[in-house]
């Protein structure tokens, strides 16, 4: 049903296609968090991996920026209906992270977990195959705190809250246990395409 | 803090009637939609969506300003420059018009009665919707936790829903509202005209006198930025802080 006298401002073809259901194109870089910024000094910067409660290794920044790293550059989506096109990012990929730790997935989901206590959580999966990395710059410079750095998750294929902010651990875990949003009404899984943003989205 | 799973009903979407449309500021438009909603919470948000004729649709959010359980559900909506929603509430929409909504949305920036307080409110120009919805639930509760609004706008007359706030101040011991306006003169004693800045909410601080257990901050990035930096300064625990920002930079 068509809403009286609105028209609507239409994307360009190229931009529509690129667009999930629901999205608008922005052109600047929106900020959204549960709580303030962190400052988290690199000096005392950890990454861990680990199996429920058992660590199974863990980086400092020196160490993790030695890691290989891969140049990303695509489409980012936001649950808040933003969409950011051809964005590049540097980091590492989670396939580079767990091969040089040596470590086999223990279990097919994990959370990944924040500096401010936030953690979201995701398939194995959809982590690898290149899908997914640590991602330490944006846009060819060091990735601003407001934005989630020094390193953030990036997980471009599903809704942008899937890449937290402010990352310190992957934690593996035996179920698909929810994290923050997905306890406050916010989709298991959130793929853009199919329009997951809320708890009951098929 | 609860979690909040919506109902199974919350996220279909639905028709909502625009019954009346009511000026705040110059830039600022409230909607007021009848629209039956499940299990809203002060704080949360509605999705709204328009359809051109050719099928052509557009999705925004906005906050709710109505407390939970209002008899029409009040989004109070800024038009933004260059924006493609927020002109057809200000320019095209009419009482009787139909669009479509779904929610409430969010389990996090939100106040339940249980929650308790003292609760500190920071708000920076449109930033105080939602908060809005959280000072008119608070008002139907009996124990009235002592309550602090501090808004920054640019000018006495860009303060959305001033005059309620004067009022409730008015009537109500234990709320506190203090304004600040950055780009004109202030028009009461215990106000401020500059930014928001540390030692303005130092001297806030000191003079409420309470401790905040609950602590909202909604605005643009920076004013977020800006003021949560203040608050964490002043020794406010960053796990207290809940923040909703909006708009982008480059």
């Amino acid at each position: 049903m068509a809403t009286r006298g609105f028209f609507g401002r239409r994307p360009s073809d190229d931009v529509a296609s690129r667009l999930p259901p629901g999205q608008y194109l922005t052109e600047d870089f929106p900020v959204l968090a549960k709580g303030p910024t962190p400052g988290i000094d690199r000096a005392r910067w950890r990454l861990a991996v680990m199996d429920g409660p058992r660590a199974l290794a863990s980086w400092t920044w020196a160490e993790f920026e030695a890691l290989p790293q891969t140049i990303w550059r695509g489409d980012i989506h936001c649950v808040t209906k933003w969409s950011k096109l051809d964005t590049t990012w540097n980091g590492v990929t989670i396939d580079d992270l767990l091969q040089a730790a040596g470590i086999e997935p223990p279990t097919a989901y994990l959370l990944a977990e924040s500096h401010d206590d936030y953690a979201t959580n995701l398939p194995v999966a959809d982590l690898l195959g290149g899908k997914a990395m640590i991602a330490t710059r944006y846009a060819g410079a060091p990735l601003e705190a407001e934005h989630g750095g020094p390193a953030r998750l990036l997980v471009p294929h599903l809704y942008f809250w899937k890449s937290a902010k402010w990352i310190n651990g992957l934690r593996f875990t035996a179920r698909n246990e929810p994290g923050f949003w997905e306890l406050r009404g916010y989709h298991m899984y959130g793929d853009p395409w199919r329009e997951q943003r809320y708890t009951n989205d098929p | 803090m609860t979690a909040g799973i919506p109902p199974a009903g919350a996220t279909r979407w639905q028709e909502a009637v625009i019954v009346r449309l009511v000026r705040r500021t110059s830039r600022v438009l409230s909607a007021f939609l009848q629209v039956e909603l499940e299990a809203s919470v002060a704080g949360q948000h509605l999705d709204v969506r328009l359809t051109a004729p050719d099928g052509y649709q557009a999705q925004r959010s906005y906050s709710i300003a109505s407390a939970p359980g209002s008899e029409d559900v009040e989004l109070a909506i800024e038009r933004l420059q260059d924006g493609e929603v927020s002109p057809y509430f200000h320019d095209v929409a009419r009482p009787g018009d139909t669009i479509e909504v779904r929610g409430p949305i969010g389990g996090h920036f939100v106040w339940r009665r249980s929650d308790g307080g003292p609760v500190l409110l920071i708000a920076g120009g449109s930033g105080v919707v939602p908060l809005m919805a959280i000072v008119r639930e608070w008002l139907g509760t009996e124990s009235r936790t002592p309550m602090l609004l501090a808004y920054s706008a640019r000018t006495w007359e860009e303060l959305v829903f001033r005059d309620e706030l004067l009022n409730t101040q008015a009537e109500e011991p234990s709320f506190t509202f203090v304004a600040t306006t950055t780009r004109g003169p202030r028009h009461r004693a215990e106000d401020f005209e500059r930014r928001f800045d540390q030692p303005l909410l130092h001297q806030l601080l000191t003079c409420w006198g309470r401790t905040a257990r609950e602590v909202y901050v909604c605005g643009s990035i920076d004013y977020v930025a800006a003021t949560t930096e203040s608050l964490v300064l002043e020794e406010v625990p960053p796990r207290l802080i809940r923040t909703e920002r909006f708009g982008g930079k480059n």
